[in-house]
């Protein structure tokens, strides 16, 4: 079972939680008191390119009948499709401009170039998920409804065709959000399956008709003779752009280490644990400002989770400071190339798509989730209630949850090693009877013939 | 009934055509329906997203301006003159006021100021249609300060429509009384100027106060109207030298003040005087005021918070958030997270001062708070 005990986990103290949730806090404010004209500059300047980009794309695929101008034009477009989902749609719908009391671009007014109605994406983004991060049965994010994203989550035979339902939902990710989030609100807002003309169907089916008649009917009408291969750019563009939010959204929720929770935590949570569930919850992945700014600097994912409405070009700066708290406290901080954290999400949903008795971990120590257990007979120091980590004699560095995961990844391999040698052992002892029982068995054959031939003598 | 089946199916056609621009219906004037067809292709965005990247005043989408002219009036007022861009309308009426955002290191500010300019006003000097508002710098105002030294030409404001009850009607009424104190004299500068240009100046008498004769704003301007409208009498009343102007002292300087309909605006205390006056005399209903939102930092912490919409109000202390204010009065606030990340409660602050709990920022009336960790900072209003 996933962690029920977040402070246990951490092996911090109720004092140190709240310490730590003060640091952060100033963190917050030193960031918030330093906001001005820079950063405004930066938003403005990041809407201005996206959209000449997206114009300049448009303007090339009236040639798109041209193999080359297809090429660049459906590129175009795919990096400002990008660019508009994540560095501005998430981005500004999180209300991370708002400080700037623009009422273009607002939380309370942009809108998206997805499938989805931005307000029903925001409900379902910014409340559930963002305050329910990863507490099972709580935050929908979790397998988005279709995948087993933890063994926490009992087996069905229908997450055996998870390898392909991860193709699809990969594939058409804007659409897999839309429809998570439209479900979202209607069950957030009360509205009944059955009530046809709800105002959440309505918004959602204006919308889609807007999203699809542009791209696939419209644009390429508007191009004239090159309506097919526009079409096909188009078409393009979004798959690309699907394909790409949905790698950077499994690389910051999926990869080894991104923990899970029961919903015991969240009882009586204080805001310090709020933070250390958010920061042990999430992952990163390494970019630089490239691979950063076309991820919506959401290759800060964890600092993202902590002060999710902070401008995203200050994400680098806050990193830097939230490492640094890793560091004092011995927590880990989940991190690693794009592609090795892809990789291990994608193992987890190949993994997880077979039923436990195939899974040799139980969910208080696998790879994608666990919980305090998992610590059990490895305490190595002598603890006490309040203050379950230790000093390192050595260095006079706090022992947390780092050095635990350590001891128990070491732990774990004694234990296992210590099993092989039992095994090994007994191995041997059978080795040796069945050898002894074939000496015997030899022997008395030897005999029985012995006595056959001096009876025939 | 009576419609014509053709005139429903051209309207049908017209609504469909504008629909995705229907949020800005009223301000998009002819321009609507083509836009509404071009933003079937820009969807979600309107064209004028697009569009104002090459003139920020091509956008209809929020009403902006550009700062054509900056006048000093005094030392510490300026005129500044406005040209607007799409979507404005100019059929204000004179005595309105305006709601203006300026840009102050990456954050837009809010305020609302009288035109000065009278309606239609169509000045040579600078082209095309524009307006004017009259500033006077205040000494612990941010933005007034900035507003008169720090604003020049080619500056983008942003503007809200005009609006207020505090208006001349059309035609004026035969006699008028304006009492107006220091930056008071801006709306009725609107009233006058229209009455001047339509050249309908009635038996007006305007009593305006100031401290020195220096501080008297659009001086000139008075004269000039006092020369050239015999109806037309400016009474300048300098504090400096003889002290607040006496309510009590109008029966002997203008003794048919009771036959006029009146427009007062000033500070606070004058007005309180000017209604109790009125109201002893029982002419309430001649008596027109506009209080001017004093712009100052707000000091106090907690005050009582009123939810516009239902009219409901609660005193609360400097600790309690907006949306507990809400929820202790019965009004229904929308949230979610209640803990600031999630953007679900936000709400326009109408008027006052609230306070974000998180950090100590100040918020003005016009922003849009996030209720669940607001607090109210003296009296306030939400559009709620
Ligand atoms: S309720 Fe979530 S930000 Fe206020």
């Amino acid at each position: 079972m996933a962690i029920t005990d977040i402070r246990a986990f951490a092996h911090l103290a109720a004092e140190d939680v709240e310490t730590l949730g003060q640091e952060l806090d100033t963190l917050r404010r030193s960031v918030e008191q330093s906001l001005g004209e820079r950063d405004a500059r930066y938003i403005r300047r990041t809407i201005a390119a996206q959209r000449a980009l997206e114009l300049a794309a448009r303007a090339v695929l009236f040639g798109s009948r041209n193999r080359w101008a297809w090429m660049t034009g459906t590129a175009m477009l795919s990096v400002a499709k990008i660019i508009e989902n994540m560095e501005l749609g998430h981005n500004i719908s999180h209300g991370q401009w708002d400080w700037m009391n623009d009422p273009e671009i607002h939380s309370t007014n942009w809108e998206w170039d997805m499938t989805g109605p931005s307000a029903q994406w925001r409900r379902a983004h910014n409340y559930s998920h963002h305050t329910y991060t990863n507490v099972l049965g709580k935050d929908e994010d979790l397998g988005f409804g279709i995948l087993r994203m933890t063994r926490d989550e009992p087996w069905r035979p229908v997450h055996l065709v998870q390898p392909v339902a991860n193709i699809v939902l990969a594939a058409a990710f804007e659409w897999g959000i839309a429809l998570h989030d439209w479900t979202i609100e209607k069950e957030l807002t009360g509205v009944s399956r059955y009530q046809v003309f709800s105002e959440p169907n309505k918004a959602f089916a204006r919308k889609i008709t807007r999203q699809v008649a542009k791209d696939f009917l419209l644009y390429p009408a508007v191009t004239g003779p090159a309506f097919l291969s526009t079409l096909k750019a188009n078409a393009t563009a979004n798959l690309i752009r699907n394909l790409w939010a949905y790698a950077v959204i499994f690389c910051g929720h999926f990869p080894d280490g991104a923990e899970k929770f029961t919903e015991e935590q969240l009882e009586g949570e204080t805001p310090g644990e709020w933070y250390l569930r958010q920061m042990l919850g999430s992952a990163n992945f390494s970019a630089g400002p490239v691979m950063g700014f076309m991820s919506g600097n959401l290759s800060y994912q964890i600092e993202h989770h902590l002060f999710p409405d902070l401008p995203s070009n200050r994400y680098p700066e806050v990193a830097v400071g939230v490492r640094g708290l890793c560091e004092k406290y011995d927590l880990p901080y989940t991190t690693g190339s794009l592609g090795k954290q892809y990789l291990l999400a994608f193992r987890t949903i190949h993994k997880l798509a077979l039923p436990d008795r195939f899974l040799r971990r139980t969910a208080d120590d696998a790879p994608e989730t666990s919980s305090e257990r998992k610590f059990a007979g490895v305490t190595l120091h002598p603890g006490s209630e309040n203050r379950p980590w230790s000093i390192d004699p050595a260095t006079g560095k706090r022992r947390g949850l780092r050095w635990a995961m350590h001891e128990a990844k070491i732990a774990l391999r004694a234990k296992a090693e210590h099993e092989k040698e039992v095994l090994r052992g007994a191995e041997r002892t059978l080795r040796a009877k069945a050898r002894q029982e074939q000496d015997l068995l030899r022997r008395a054959r030897h005999a029985l013939r012995k006595s056959h031939t001096s009876y025939s003598a | 009934m009576g419609r014509k089946p053709n005139a429903m199916t051209v309207r049908g056609v017209k609504n469909w055509l504008e629909a995705p621009a229907a949020g800005i219906a009223e301000r998009g004037g002819k321009l609507n329906l083509l836009r509404g067809a071009v933003a079937r292709v820009t969807t979600p965005l309107l064209p004028d997203d697009y569009l104002h990247l090459a003139n920020p005043l091509w956008s209809a989408r929020e009403l902006r301006g550009r700062v054509v002219d900056v006048r000093k009036e005094t030392a510490d007022s300026a005129t500044l003159v406005i040209k607007p861009g799409w979507g404005f309308d100019f059929r204000y009426e004179p005595g309105q006021y305006i709601g203006i955002g300026i840009l102050v290191e990456g954050r837009w500010h809010w305020r609302s100021y009288s035109l000065t300019s009278p309606p239609d006003w169509n000045d040579p000097r600078y082209g095309k249609k524009v307006i004017a508002i009259a500033v006077k710098a205040m000494p612990e105002g941010f933005l007034s300060s900035h507003l008169v030294n720090g604003v020049s030409a080619g500056t983008v404001v942003r503007l809200a429509a005009p609006q207020g009850a505090f208006v001349l009607p059309s035609p004026p009424p035969p006699k008028v009384l304006f009492l107006t104190a220091g930056s008071g004299i801006t709306p009725v500068m609107s009233m006058l100027r229209a009455m001047d240009r339509r050249d309908v100046v009635t038996d007006v008498v305007h009593i305006h106060s100031a401290r020195t004769a220096e501080d008297v704003m659009f001086a000139a301007e008075l004269d000039a109207l006092h020369a050239r409208h015999p109806g037309f009498v400016s009474h300048v009343h300098l504090t400096g030298e003889k002290g607040k102007f006496a309510t009590e002292t109008l029966d002997e300087l203008y003794p048919d003040w009771r036959e006029r309909q009146t427009w007062a605006c000033g500070p606070l205390g004058m007005l309180d005087e000017i209604e109790k006056h009125w109201h002893e005399a029982g002419l309430e209903s001649a008596l027109h005021v506009e209080r001017f939102e004093v712009e100052r930092s707000a000091t106090t912490e907690g005050g009582t918070v009123t939810f516009g919409k239902s009219g409901r109000t609660v005193t609360v202390d400097g600790a309690t958030t907006l949306l507990e204010a809400g929820e202790s009065a019965g009004v229904q606030l929308p949230f979610g997270c209640r803990m600031g990340i999630c953007q679900t409660c936000v709400v326009t602050l109408s008027s006052g001062h609230a306070r974000d709990l998180r950090n100590g920022t100040e918020r003005f009336e016009g922003e849009k708070v996030q209720t669940c960790i607001s607090a109210a900072a003296g009296d306030c209003t939400l559009e709620v």
